[in-house]
């Protein structure tokens, strides 16, 4: 991998003037996936519809450096598989000479949700692209509702905590496990860690491995999570070392676990900066409080057996 | 030199298709048209054509993988039918939005529910305001002339524009007949490269396609995509006369079957057209002044030249394979009621909602509608202005 000093001088590829929040993590997730490819390499980069595309590509301004486009919500996946495979058609009869990256960005609502059958054919097919979801746990771009990615108990704006609610009702699905299930050369689960060497090593690892990968990013919203927007990195590092959002790779299906906390927290560290949890620390609400703690330690205890740690 | 074939619609239309040598194919298997994929599978099997197939999840995964293979600089085409033309119906508007010249073969086929799947045309005419170029076939030859003129349209720089190649399902797709197809070289040099200025690969300079677009700019978008259209009907006439000289075969706009001196006449879409005309001639055997205006193109619709050709007649039967449930009839007769009231032509106009679902079509059918035109005129006024053919009690 490319070291720090030389990833960090690239050029942005995501240039400022979006209309992104202050903050978001969506958009810390894109330009830092981008850093990951070599300057001298081009790129296509396909956008589910949500913030970051609303945000980036407002007409007649862009704020992508590379080649890009929005088709739908749902078809990231899709629309990216036909880009690919012209790709190669095109450059077999010798019409484009260049090397071109394909990398995908959905959010967890566009790839979790609607755009799951198009992500999963695009996976089996194997097409040589990068999807890259940037996981903040709900549809933000539409203000804060429930995906499948949404952690139990979070308060939202269809699963409301009221007189006989508690938040989502529900667990988030393991979107990673299931990609990995399709057998795809590269897997990488990450967020926003220390000087994001882990997640650099993951697009890059991901970009670069011939065949169709899939990178998941906890990518926290300030508006959503509720939480006070210049905390996001210890946001993150507390969903890290409490094992709620556990940093691993999947290389040919081989599970790695990428880093071990020395004393797994408690998952009250990572629920109490936010907002969408508040409700949880109210007295009587210890039982669910210990429900998210359990989950928590049965798919963190499962990841080990994976990595066969 | 022609080449005599005895071909289904369907593989009419592959060979089209593998005479194109298209550079990216997406599809997804739906009754009646999943033989065209099948076909073409067999072509990139031996090495018979360049094209990557993409075998897709979905229609709309279908048609999603072709906008991004379009808008890469790469020719690009499908097939589908029903209720797989349905589940792209948001990507249809995407496609001809991003004026992206995809083809499509769509193959005739009545929507769910119930499920059938035989032919009318309620899929094509439901996609009728996507922003697709649509053409119609009567025959296995049509389709497959139709087809070969695709690309001359829909990449033309006036145009710019997704096009649907229409023909019947079963009837057409699935029942082999005489035809003539070109030679391979012919039909290449006929259809010529593909070479897009901007698209996402263009080594040049990078692109970025399907913006957010505010109520300051959506609307003369619109506008530019509405001139396109209105465009594609001189550019359709242009490709049809170079397609004439090459093959001998005339198309315009709509055909006309001894509408010259006609009293009574049906409008009427696809194969039912042959079933028309032989009743056409047995009533001319009998000194009827009948005829029949059959519409090739339906997207861009040829509205003034339908009412210059019909405006002779004292009656008219409008004929749709298809419902549109508005309780006045079908998408056809209003456009073609439409079209002669702006052009202040009189004939008097009965609407007839036929065959759909599969229902069949005989030629005592169609005379039974001569008939009604008969009495229509001998009246002067028009009972039922909407009617069903051949509706069981």
């Amino acid at each position: 991998m490319a070291n720090f000093k030389e990833i960090m001088s690239r050029p942005e590829r995501l240039t400022g003037g979006h209309r992104m929040c202050a903050g978001c993590g969506g958009t810390i997730a894109a330009r830092n996936v981008l850093k990951a490819l070599k300057p001298e390499d081009k790129a296509v980069i396909a956008n589910a519809t949500g913030c970051l595309e609303v945000s980036t590509f407002m007409y007649p301004y862009t704020a992508w450096k590379d080649s890009y486009i929005h088709n739908a919500f749902e078809n990231a996946g899709a629309t990216l598989s036909g880009a690919e495979t012209a790709y190669n058609v095109l450059k077999k009869k010798g019409k484009i000479n260049s090397t071109y990256k394909f990398i995908a960005f959905g959010g967890d609502g566009g790839t979790y949700d609607i755009g799951f059958q198009s992500l999963s054919g695009a996976m089996e097919r194997n097409h040589d692209l990068v999807y890259v979801c940037y996981d903040n746990g709900a549809y933000m771009n539409t203000g804060i509702q429930r995906s499948s990615a949404t952690p139990h108990f979070a308060d939202t704006t269809t699963t409301p905590v009221g007189s006989v609610s508690t938040g989502k009702p529900q667990n988030r699905k393991d979107l990673a496990e299931i990609i990995a299930s399709h057998h795809v050369p590269y897997v990488g689960q990450t967020t926003f860690i220390g000087n994001f060497s882990d997640l650099h090593s993951k697009a890059e690892k991901a970009i670069y491995t011939k065949g169709a990968t899939f990178l998941n990013i906890m990518a926290p919203c300030p508006r959503g999570w509720r939480y006070a927007t210049e905390d996001i990195m210890h946001v993150c590092k507390m969903a890290v070392e409490t094992c709620y959002w556990p940093l691993f790779e999947v290389i040919d299906g081989k599970w790695v676990l990428n880093y071990k906390p020395k004393t797994k927290l408690p998952v009250e560290e990572f629920l109490k900066p936010q907002g969408r949890f508040k409700h949880l620390f109210k007295k009587g609400n210890e039982d669910l409080i210990a429900q998210f703690q359990k989950e928590v330690d049965e798919r963190w205890e499962q990841l080990l057996r994976f990595c066969e740690e | 030199m022609a080449i005599r074939e005895r071909l289904s619609g369907n593989e009419a239309v592959a060979n089209a298709m593998r005479q194109i040598n298209p550079d990216v194919m997406a599809a997804f298997p739906i009754t009646p048209s999943t033989e065209i994929p099948q076909y073409f599978s067999a072509y990139v099997a031996n090495g018979k054509v360049d094209t990557a197939f993409v075998p897709v999840e979905s229609e709309h995964s279908a048609m999603s993988a072709c906008i991004g293979s379009e808008a890469s600089g790469a020719r690009t085409l499908t097939a589908t039918s029903s209720c797989g033309l349905a589940l792209m119906w948001e990507e249809l508007y995407i496609a001809a939005s991003c004026r992206l010249p995809i083809a499509l073969a769509c193959v005739n086929r009545a929507l769910s529910g119930p499920i059938n799947i035989n032919c009318d045309h309620s899929d094509s005419m439901g996609a009728r305001d996507t922003g697709w170029i649509q053409i119609y076939a009567e025959n296995n030859q049509e389709a497959y002339d139709n087809f070969v003129q695709a690309y001359r349209i829909s990449e033309h720089k006036d145009v710019r524009l997704p096009i649907m190649i229409c023909q019947d399902g079963f009837i057409t797709s699935h029942a082999v007949e005489n035809i003539t197809l070109l030679e391979d070289k012919e039909v290449k040099d006929f259809v010529g490269e593909f070479n897009p200025k901007e698209y996402l690969l263009n080594e040049d300079h990078s692109m970025a396609i399907g913006p957010y677009d505010t109520p300051a700019f959506y609307m003369e978008h619109k506008r530019q995509q509405a001139q396109a259209m209105m465009n594609a009907k001189k550019v359709i006439l242009e490709v049809a006369a170079d397609f004439e000289k090459l093959s001998c075969r005339k198309y315009g706009l709509f055909e006309e079957y001894k509408l010259d001196d006609a009293e009574t006449a049906i409008v009427i879409i696809g194969s039912a057209a042959g079933t028309s005309k032989d009743a056409v001639d047995a009533l001319r055997a009998q000194g009827k002044k009948v005829g029949l205006l059959k519409i090739r193109v339906f997207r861009p619709f040829p509205a003034e030249e339908i009412a210059q050709a019909l405006k002779g007649c004292k009656a008219i039967a409008i004929m749709d394979r298809c419902e549109s449930f508005n309780s006045q009839g079908g998408p056809l007769g209003a456009e073609v009621r439409a079209a002669l009231y702006e052009a202040g032509a009189t004939p008097k106009t009965v609407n007839y909602v036929y065959g759909i679902g599969g229902r069949d079509v005989r030629v005592e059918n169609i005379e039974e509608v001569y008939k009604a035109l008969d009495e229509i005129v001998a009246a002067g006024k028009v009972e039922e202005p909407y009617r069903y053919l051949s509706l069981r009690d």
